[in-house]
């Protein structure tokens, strides 16, 4: 492994100063697959043929001067949840173990075109609902820092690839932290763009008001370099926001001097590992010594933001995942006695256990009788959570959180306490609420050596803020090794 | 046996006359081979989503703004849950919390007089697709050509009494909606769908009885037929001191009798939520304002205007308006040969007897009324013998001839030679020496023998009127 | 105002969601959902008199399509994951009336 040194960014132009062809790239970046996936399991489908052959193709539009963006032969990795066509599509569930979407995302439409080349798909929770990547129908993903321990979730198979040095960027999801929070526990940089910034055609509902596809990678210029391809306005999603300011990477390497920066103090309460209290302690002090202004404030909102999240995010999925009834595609049971038992068992069969309890909070939520004191009161909490990031962000420039409360847990140890497992998602789920840009990127390691994420959240369409802030520390924190490298330093 | 009045409220569907489906882009034409109108929207892939067809809302702004509805300004869509086939997302989009349209009524008239029918509300939601039994394999197939058509769901208020208000309301809806061109509102190809709410109470009665709904009601007839079996068997409940059952009812029209839906496994909790794929929709001032201008002449402002302006009868004017298409090539026609009462009588006549001989709907009927009108313009200036005008006019309707032309090439012509209608005269005096003489001896009766023969040696091409004339004069010389 | 999670409402939820527990399975079903709600009925502490409900992140409005056919026939690759199919057509069990 050579290439795995260098950034996304940089592996593009090596190849367009023609110091290493598209296929070089690839197939180094196979071979580092081959080596670990045996073990990691980051991947549900790995098309070498198919890569190979779109290597090829790249590398002749590349020469031909047809294809000039910043990241066109960089080996990429897709979230399990986004369509692609042609090729399987799983949401990691055995619902759809056999389905082959006919049409691309939205997404996928723009990597091609950016001439970025598609390995394969990650693994992740089933449906994206999970914190530990662990309710994969298909196995778990190993944290490439530690095999006994999750990546994180529900896009731990995109950001345990990238860790693992098996792709140089990944898409992810994020409805509820699940691109931020295994980012965090597999010592990459993931963020979630403000909602609306990256077109939803083609992900797989789960939660359609909290969804956001986003971008996963070594860095922060990756990150920003990898958003300009994802973003822009989509006519095919109605939520789809048009927006000008989509220049992100001119907000890296400048400096933060006179910025506003933002910490909740509820966010640093209690619950917190110490070494992640630490490092973001760590993290609160570099940014004053690089001349921002650090100041506490208060979120009074806090303690309503994981309940408000469970009940809309299961609301919407039980409508969501209607549509999973074994008629159209995917799986449907044997030896059914007429259509409902059809879809009774189909679903039973098809469906793991987190994600039949989250349909079955959902159905309750919104039934009559209940709609108004567990679903309309969430969505009223929701408002009164917006108004207080309102507030925050008349005052600041961006907040400052720790991605996670604690460092990625062993294998096993979540899913006891499904609860105790949303209570994890604490420091995320407000940015998916109020639509909020957020990154995470790593800012230290616990005793174990698990990276810890240090969260930048911004208000709504302020990416650039995020991105120059988390540049910045990026550049005074100096740099953070991948997985594979771990015992390199 | 007590008094019993009826109570009826009707909830109708009307597929909107759009190009494409409500959320994507495939066709709404009817009578495609299964399923080749489907795309990941409409076929409910997983990853699709929908966006809104504007004319949708135009339309269902129309229909509110003609049956006097409000309209809410700030107008959102809400999924209804439910599994079943024909709906591939397992929930409809539609609208419970904000509909578009609400608080409006129509007006009908029955032998009783007029009446104000309230319409609690309107909304837009989409239709489901077709589920056919299939007896071979004993299992049914789905085709979701028609998942995803536009529809308005009309909900009225427990405003009807009887069959005849009933019938007299749905008529009204028709007129005005195909008049807005919103629908073509056709019961039997399904365009436009009744469900009947129906309760009876002690007459005098106050507080409405427990109601059923009937689903199944494809025409007209069928509605009226089952209005009175399901009003029969509630009021034999009652007698029986039987309660009635809120309940969904098929009515069964051969049997004329309403069967209970049953379906253990469908709880009727819709869990209706805003759908969070749709961004509501905003309805301006200047939009509605806009909308009302484009509104054309309804039915009940036609009706009465045709009567005074072109003298008809209220029952010629019915027959005039009842198409708004028909009524729009009659306009033309009147316009463009300033006989508007001439106009009528050949739309009344010629017009009808030839769309119902060919079997067209109203719509189908195609010609170009300049050609009608430069017909009635030569009948009226003696060029052409009547009976020859309804013949080029049999030209003009199905192939869109131009007539002027037609009746030059094929000689059909009021020949004005006065010689050639002489020697005609003569000749058939000539050949039927009796009547002749009957003539000569003053028997009037047998001029008209005579201008028939005289028109049949002419081919037509001579005015009556003219014939008669040179046969007194020659019949006074001789 | 705590619900209490019982028998019938279990089954009712089952019915809407579409799903079979197992006699085994619903002990803990009962049990993880009625925590959940115990958990989250910290939401009635916050009072929410008068706040809008916010179903959507954005006051995004008025986001149409043409009245347009874009669409041709897709028919066999909308058919294409289908389990059972006949005649163009998805095939399930009968439908009962
Ligand atoms: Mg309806
Ligand atoms: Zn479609």
């Amino acid at each position: 492994m050579e290439l795995g040194k260098h950034s996304a960014l940089e592996l593009a132009d090596l190849i367009r100063r023609r110091q290493i062809s598209v296929t070089e790239a690839v197939k180094d970046t196979l071979d580092q697959i081959d080596r670990q996936e045996k073990e990691i399991h980051a991947y549900l489908y790995i098309d070498k043929k198919n890569a190979l052959a779109r290597a090829k193709q790249v590398e002749k539009k590349i020469a031909a001067g047809d294809m000039k963006g910043p990241l066109a032969g960089v080996p990429v990795a897709v979230k399990d949840n986004i369509c692609m066509k042609g090729g399987k599509t799983t949401c990691a569930s055995k619902i759809l173990e056999n389905f082959v979407a006919p049409y691309n995302a939205h997404v996928i439409d723009r990597l091609e075109q950016a001439g970025m080349v598609i390995l394969g798909k990650t693994n992740m929770d089933e449906f994206a609902m999970g914190s530990t990547t662990e309710t994969s129908a298909y196995g778990v993903t190993r944290n490439p820092w530690n095999t006994g321990r999750v990546p994180g979730g529900s896009s731990g198979g995109s950001c345990a690839a990238v860790a693992a040095g098996e792709a140089f960027l990944a898409l992810g999801s994020d409805t509820g932290g699940s691109i931020r929070q295994p980012s965090a526990f597999c010592g990459v940089t993931g963020l979630k763009p403000t909602y609306g910034t990256v077109s939803r055609y083609g992900l797989v509902a789960y939660a359609s008001s909290l969804d956001q596809i986003g971008p996963i990678g070594k860095n922060t210029a990756d990150c920003a370099a990898f958003l300009e391809v994802l973003s822009g306005h989509d006519e095919k999603d109605s939520t789809s926001v048009k927006r000008e300011d989509l220049d992100f990477s001119s907000a890296l390497g400048k400096e933060v001097r006179g910025m506003r920066i933002g910490v909740p103090k509820e966010f640093i309460g209690q619950g917190l590992q110490p070494a992640v209290r630490q490092a973001f302690m760590d993290a609160m002090k570099a940014f004053s010594g690089m001349g921002a202004s650090v100041e506490f404030l208060s979120l009074k909102t806090v303690d309503y933001m994981i309940p408000a999240y469970y009940l809309i995010a299961s609301a919407e999925a039980s409508s969501n995942l209607e549509r999973f009834d074994g008629v159209k595609y995917g799986r449907r049971a044997a030896d059914c006695a007429g259509l409902h038992d059809m879809y009774r068992k189909t679903r039973t069969e098809g469906f793991g256990p987190e994600v039949k309890r989250r349909i079955m909070l959902g159905s309750f939520v919104l039934s009559s009788g209940y709609y108004e004191a567990y679903y309309l009161k969430a969505l009223k909490t929701r408002a009164l959570i917006r108004q207080d990031f309102d507030r925050a962000f008349a005052d600041f420039d961006v907040l400052l959180a720790p991605a996670a409360p604690f460092t990625a847990p062993e294998i096993g140890s979540s899913l006891r306490d499904p609860l105790a497992m949303y209570l994890g998602d604490i420091h995320t789920v407000a940015a998916n609420l109020c639509g909020l840009p957020a990154l995470s990127l790593p800012c230290g390691r616990d005793e174990s050596g698990l990276p810890i994420g240090l969260q930048i959240i911004g208000d709504c369409f302020q990416e650039k803020k995020i991105l120059r802030a988390a540049s910045a520390f990026e550049a005074c924190r100096g740099a953070f090794s991948m997985a594979w490298e771990k015992e390199a330093d | 046996m007590k008094q019993y009045e009826t109570v009826i409220g009707l909830e109708v569907h009307v597929e909107l006359a759009t190009r494409t489906k409500i959320f994507c882009g495939c066709s709404t034409a009817f009578g495609g081979e299964p399923n080749t109108h489907t795309c990941p929207v409409c076929a409910g892939l997983p990853g699709s989503l929908p966006v809104l067809n504007k004319k949708v809302v135009e339309f269902a702004l129309a229909a509110g703004l003609a049956a006097h509805c409000e309209i809410h300004r700030l107008t959102k869509f809400d999924r209804k849950n439910y599994f079943y086939p024909d709906n591939p997302q397992n929930y409809q989009i539609s609208q419970l919390y904000v509909p578009i349209c609400h608080d409006g009524w129509l007006e009908i008239e029955t032998g009783a007089g007029k009446k104000k029918i309230r319409i609690h509300e309107m909304h837009m939601e989409e239709d489901a697709g077709k589920l056919i039994h299939d007896e071979w394999e004993d299992c049914s197939l789905v085709d979701y050509n028609r998942s995803g058509v536009p529809l308005i769901e009309i909900v009225s208020e427990p405003d009807m009494r009887s069959a005849e208000e009933v019938i007299a309301y749905l008529e009204k809806l028709r007129y005005t909606l195909q008049y807005l061109g919103v629908s073509d509102c056709k019961l039997q190809e399904g365009s436009m769908r009744a469900d009947v709410n129906l309760s009876v109470r002690e007459a005098g009665s106050r507080e409405l009885g427990t109601r059923t709904e009937m689903k199944n009601l494809n025409s007209f007839k069928a509605i009226s037929r089952a209005i009175e079996g399901e009003r029969r068997r509630q009021i034999e409940l009652l007698e029986a001191e039987k309660p009635v059952q809120q309940e969904t009812r098929r009515w069964d029209d051969n049997k004329e009798y309403s069967y209970a839906m049953r379906s253990k496994e469908d709880a009727k909790d819709y869990r209706y939520f805003p759908d969070p794929d749709l961004p509501p929709v905003e309805i301006s001032e200047d939009w509605i304002r806009d909308i009302r201008s484009r509104q054309p002449e309804l039915r009940d402002e036609k009706m009465p205007r045709y009567q005074a302006e072109y003298r008809l009868s209220a029952y010629e004017a019915g027959i005039l308006t009842d198409s708004r298409h028909l009524a729009g090539l009659f306009e033309e026609t009147a316009k463009a040969c300033k006989s508007p009462k001439k106009a009528a009588n050949w739309f009344l006549g010629e017009v009808l007897r030839l769309q119902k001989e060919d079997g067209l709907d109203p719509e189908q009927v195609c010609f170009l009324p300049e050609y009608l009108a430069a017909l009635i313009q030569s009948l009226d200036d003696g060029k052409i013998s009547a009976q020859n005008a309804k013949l080029v006019f049999e030209k003009v309707f199905r192939e869109n001839i131009e007539p002027l032309a037609y009746i030059e090439e094929h000689g059909l012509k009021i020949v004005e030679d006065s010689g050639a209608l002489e020697a005609a005269v003569r000749e058939a005096l000539a050949a039927n020496p009796g009547p002749f003489s009957e003539l000569k001896g003053g028997k009037e009766k047998v001029y008209g023998f005579f201008v028939g023969q005289v028109m049949q040696r002419m081919k037509g091409k001579a005015n009556p009127a003219g014939v008669r004339q040179m046969l007194e004069k020659i019949v006074k010389e001789s | 105002m705590t619900h209490i999670i019982d028998d019938e409402i279990l089954d009712n939820v089952c019915t809407l969601a579409q799903l079979n527990l197992s006699p085994k399975e619903r002990e803990g079903a009962k049990a993880e959902m009625q925590k959940m709600l115990d958990f989250v009925e910290k939401l009635e502490e916050l009072d929410t008199e008068g706040v809008e409900p916010m179903s959507h992140v954005f006051p995004l409005r008025n986001v149409f399509r043409e009245d347009e056919v874009r669409n041709g026939d897709r028919r066999e690759e909308m058919l294409a994951n289908a389990p059972k199919k006949k005649d163009g057509q998805f095939q399930v069990p009968k439908t009962v009336e």
